[in-house]
């Protein structure tokens, strides 16, 4: 009975999620959505974590392997890709790790300067 | 083909993965990336067509959209955290998102792309299903998109604990909004793998940078005509 409530809210929110993005007119998607949807219900209390965590859990476990199947599909869009291999190779490693570097470190410079005031 | 097939060959392919890993502690063999080349392998080894394969194996994706929901989880745990760090959250995601448009705007100009390739990499940062529509609004090629989208998404997962160590990202906050605004939901369930605070802020970070990336995109597509 516990998971059957848990999935029952979960899927439930997932439809949600689904809806609003059928209805809204911006290329959100279902799950950001049904993210905030969630975090709302936690926050006012209509929800509580025990009501969601045992599935919830569980669904982010297994989230690596709900990649595979698209990925895998690389395979037959390769073609597409050839006439600017070198390019998109370059680009998207170079600004992946740029990302993770200006990200990373503008937030743990404030974290830092933060932590001096408060001591 | 059994519709079974697809899923089995999945879970199977990333159990290996998962004792590879355990086995040899490569960080390069990383369990995701390593299931993704062995169902590759075993596609081409047998002439089993990507569609067969996929019949059964689109089952699990369809998971994707509830797991992205449960993301609110480890963010609703941290919440407190989140709060207290909003200044560090914000500003993170924010040079973030700034620095990707920025550096594939940089690199289409020296590498000479064409607009429709330049506007297809623009959201590659961002989470598939916001990346798609940012793509064909601004009239790139999609598939594109989806494959730098998830290129990058298994890289940032690869290298982001070696990148880390190497730039000196040391706070769990900052490697959480990293690994999410660079990477998406697959640097989140890396981002899961390293904590509870970085699995939550990598999960804040999808979604934020996805909305920055919807309003960034349209500014900086017409910079290339």
């Amino acid at each position: 009975m516990k998971y059957l409530k848990e999935i029952a809210i979960i899927f439930g929110i997932t439809m949600i999620g689904e809806l609003l993005n059928q209805w809204i007119p911006f290329p959100v998607p279902a799950g950001v959505y049904g993210l905030f949807i969630l975090l709302g219900l936690l926050c006012s209390g209509a929800v509580k974590l025990q009501d969601v965590q045992a599935t919830g859990n569980l669904l982010l476990d297994l989230m690596p392997l709900m990649f595979i199947p698209s990925a895998v599909g690389l395979i037959e869009k390769f073609d597409e890709l050839k006439a600017i291999l070198v390019p998109f190779f370059v680009i998207t490693v170079v600004s992946t790790l740029v990302v993770m570097t200006v990200t990373g470190k503008s937030a743990e410079w404030i974290i830092r300067r933060q932590k001096k005031e408060e001591n | 083909m059994p519709l079974y097939f697809g899923m089995f060959v999945s879970v199977a392919a990333y159990l290996v993965g998962m004792a590879l890993k355990k086995k040899l502690g490569w960080a390069i063999l990383n369990p995701l990336l390593v299931a993704i080349l062995l169902v590759m392998a075993l596609l081409k080894a047998t002439g089993i067509s990507y569609g067969d394969y996929n019949q059964g194996a689109s089952y699990i994706s369809y998971f994707l959209t509830p797991a992205t929901v449960c993301l609110a989880i480890p963010l609703y745990k941290q919440l407190e955290l989140l709060k207290k760090n909003l200044a560090a959250v914000l500003c993170g995601i924010t040079t973030g998102v700034a620095g990707s448009v920025l550096s594939i705007f940089a690199m289409s100009l020296v590498f000479r792309l064409e607009r429709v390739h330049y506007v297809s990499l623009l959201p590659k940062s961002i989470t598939t299903a916001i990346g798609m529509g940012v793509a064909e609004e601004a009239g790139g090629i999609v598939t594109i998109t989806i494959v730098s989208i998830i290129f990058t998404g298994i890289l940032g997962n690869i290298v982001a604990e070696g990148w880390f160590k190497l730039v000196g990202i040391r706070e769990p906050i900052a490697k959480g909004l990293a690994l999410g605004t660079a990477a998406h939901a697959i640097g989140t369930s890396k981002a899961l793998e390293l904590g509870e605070v970085e699995g939550a802020m990598s999960s804040l970070s999808i979604a934020v940078a996805g909305l920055m990336t919807v309003i960034a995109v349209p500014l900086m597509a017409g910079l290339i005509g």
